[in-house]
């Protein structure tokens, strides 16, 4: 029993991490959505930002000069999303999967020019990383049974970033439905031609939701190279920018039910290391594999209409033009 | 000045705009050689001899052009009819379990002269059965193909990595690879079939599927600007309610483009599991998909263009191999780059430059042209 409970403790400890990035690039990616311009490199811009984390880290030694350059790096290329999606009203998907397919390249080219280690950065000393964190009272809580140890071995232990991105769902949902921004962030993504009526810029209201898509994709990176990891590797979101997407679809582009999402994507990931040739009883050895194509299996039959509706914003994916 | 309405001569709009972007796209590319620290120019030499200076890099660089030509054609039918098919790495990759499949079972059994149309044929049905999925969701459950072409990208993956690691893979073996077939099922080798004629040539992995690659640009042609269903196909792309109003199913025919689309895809395992590797391995797509969307940018979706973008992308791709090996500071990545650049300047930025252009050409224009 008691060997159970910290089983599952250890997988919701997992869940929280390996959630994380995710939760951050779909918070980012709900930002640029719901202003109307699609966003497929949310994977291009958390590598580029965990290389330029991962850089700065090793050659400067600090963590948070890391995460400025991060994010940074990831909101100049979501203004380049933003320059052709916006200013020239370019095709968004083409101009997301561009960003992919340069980060993916470019981060590998200048690794290898700079450091010279095949594509990875110097492993980090712990004083350049964001390093696990104990909460207040942990220790202290940890010997109450359950809700205790819940918090002592499942909330309190992660590094700031982890806190950072939980606090980016609420942030994100009070700024996209509680403030005059967020309410102009919406109604640009349904009905850009009224927000124009209105005498307010579309495409600065635009800009304005990329730049913010940009830091959060930022803020994912850094985690991921300097904190969750000691050192940028080649490809080292691996498809977890994607995911992010599904997760942002799957929550119908709002912020709590994304982040539910994030979670049961993280913790059917969490899951699926602790699965690896175990064998289940009636079942047998479940497929990695089958577990890792689930949240892209489950998206797709929802957007197929068979669990719920996912409805997109209205506007998403076209361009504005205002002179005729 | 709004120069969006301003109609330019087809030459400009066809020849001079794309290969502005091409150049800007270099621009930036030799930047960030310079960047690293490598002579643009040297570097450029280095991959034009490469390329094409002696029979065995052309034949690499003619190689890695069939690969595109079949998914530059296969993002170029589904744009056509105004579908965005992201998923061709997925469908290439699942086009090489139907070749593998059907090898598998029937390398022993049957002769090379039936083995050969069984395996291309498997190819292209294995592809376009990925595709079709999500073309009959897109069509009739209403989700967005480019959203379902990504899933199914990362499931075609998972899928095989499965079979490969536990169910195709030769007994005995680590390596997640299905054993050789037998070789009766290799498609011949170009060196091989000029042989026959008494013409030798470097031996090279370019093999008759690169013929196979020109007959399908044809094809595609004729399919598309020649046939009833190439007219259905891009008059709902322009337009769907149009498409309704001539009696043409608009429904149908975002399943058929997709369909074709992820046939051509497929077409990817003839050239590099029967041409080339003989085995089912992991990964052999290796991007060929992505490039596949810039290439149809930059050919503009017509297969003479998907031709000769095709080949710059195989002079980058065999160019690239071979500048690594000279200077080491540059990796084979950065292709990857380049190609990223050109995405983005030829696709979404592919409008960018026209404003100057209008621009110049109004200033150049022959005076009668504009009191006209």
């Amino acid at each position: 029993m008691l060997d159970t409970l910290s089983t599952i403790y250890a997988t919701l400890d997992a869940t929280l991490r390996v959630s994380t990035p995710l939760i951050l690039c779909a918070m980012a990616g709900l930002f640029s959505e719901r202003s109307g311009i699609v966003d497929i490199s949310l994977e291009g811009k958390m590598l580029s930002a965990a290389f330029a984390a991962g850089s700065v880290a090793a050659v400067t030694g600090s963590a948070w000069l890391g995460l400025l350059v991060a994010i940074l790096v990831s909101i100049v290329l979501g203004l380049v999303h933003g320059f052709a999606c916006i200013t020239h009203r370019g095709n968004q998907v083409v101009s997301g999967l561009a960003i992919n397919i340069l980060a993916s390249g470019l981060t590998v080219v200048l690794g290898i020019a700079w450091f010279k280690q095949g594509g990875q950065t110097p492993s980090l000393e712990s004083s350049a990383r964001f390093m696990p964190m104990e909460l207040p009272l942990a220790s202290t809580l940890s010997d109450v049974p359950i809700i205790g140890r819940f918090y002592a071995e499942v909330i309190s232990g992660h590094s700031v970033l982890v806190y950072i991105a939980l606090l980016s769902v609420l942030l994100t949902w009070w700024v996209v439905y509680r403030t005059r921004f967020g309410l102009r962030l919406r109604a640009v993504g349904e009905n850009p031609l009224a927000v124009d009526t209105a005498g307010l810029s579309v495409s600065g209201l635009r800009y304005a939701a990329v730049a913010i898509c940009g830091g959060l994709c930022g803020i994912a990176g850094a985690y991921l190279a300097i904190s969750q990891n000691a050192s940028f590797v080649r490809e080292m979101t691996a498809g977890q920018g994607y995911i992010a997407l599904a997760a942002l679809i799957f929550g119908k582009w709002r912020p709590l039910p994304a982040l539910l999402a994030c979670l049961m994507f993280g913790f059917l990931d969490a899951v699926a290391i602790r699965l690896q040739g175990v064998e289940l009883p009636y079942i047998g050895e479940v497929p990695v594999q089958l577990i890792q194509a689930l949240p892209y299996v489950l998206t797709v039959v929802l957007l197929a209409g068979f669990i719920g509706r996912a409805i997109a914003p209205r506007a998403i994916g076209t361009p504005f033009v205002k002179e005729r | 000045m709004n120069t969006t309405n301003i109609e330019l001569p087809a030459w400009i709009e066809v020849v001079v705009i794309p290969i502005l972007n091409i150049i800007m796209a270099l621009f930036f590319a030799g930047l960030i050689m310079l960047a690293i620290g490598v002579n643009p120019v040297e570097a450029v030499g280095i991959m034009l001899n490469g390329a094409f200076g002696y029979q065995e890099g052309l034949g690499y660089t003619l190689y890695y052009t069939t690969n595109f030509i079949f998914t530059g054609l296969a993002v170029a039918v589904a744009f056509h009819a105004n579908l965005f098919n992201i998923g061709g790495e997925g469908q290439a990759y699942i086009g090489g379990l139907g070749v593998g499949l059907v090898f598998l079972a029937l390398d022993s059994v049957l002769p090379p002269i039936l083995l050969i149309p069984i395996g291309i044929a498997a190819a292209a049905l294995f592809g376009a059965a990925w595709a079709f999925i999500p073309g009959w969701l897109q069509a009739y459950r209403g989700s967005h193909v480019v959203i379902t072409t990504i899933m199914f990208n990362f499931i075609a993956s998972a899928l095989m990595v499965y079979l490969l690691v536990n169910v195709l893979i030769k007994p005995g073996q680590m390596s997640p690879e299905s054993r050789y077939f037998a070789e009766a099922a290799w498609l011949p080798r170009m060196h091989e079939f000029f042989g026959l004629f008494g013409v030798s040539i470097t031996k090279t992995p370019l093999n008759m599927s690169f013929v196979l690659a020109l007959i399908c640009c044809v094809l595609v042609w004729i399919y598309i600007w020649r046939t009833r269903w190439g007219y259905d196909l891009r008059t709902a792309g322009f337009s769907e309610s149009a498409a309704v109003y001539a009696g043409i199913k608009p429904k149908r025919v975002v399943v058929s483009a997709m369909c074709i689309s992820g046939a051509l895809a497929g077409m990817v395992a003839v050239n590099e599991i029967m041409g080339v590797h003989h085995r089912l391995i992991m990964n052999f797509p290796a991007g060929y998909g992505f490039t596949g969307i810039a290439v149809a940018l930059m050919g503009r979706n017509h297969p003479v263009g998907i031709i000769m973008a095709s080949l710059l992308f195989g002079v980058l791709y065999q160019g690239g191999a071979e500048l690594a090996f000279e200077i080491p500071k540059i990796t084979r990545e950065m292709v990857v780059a380049v190609q990223g650049l050109i995405i983005l300047f030829s696709g979404a930025l592919a409008l960018m430059l026209r404003p100057w252009v209008v621009r110049l050409y109004l200033l150049v224009r022959p005076v009668r042209e504009v009191s006209a």
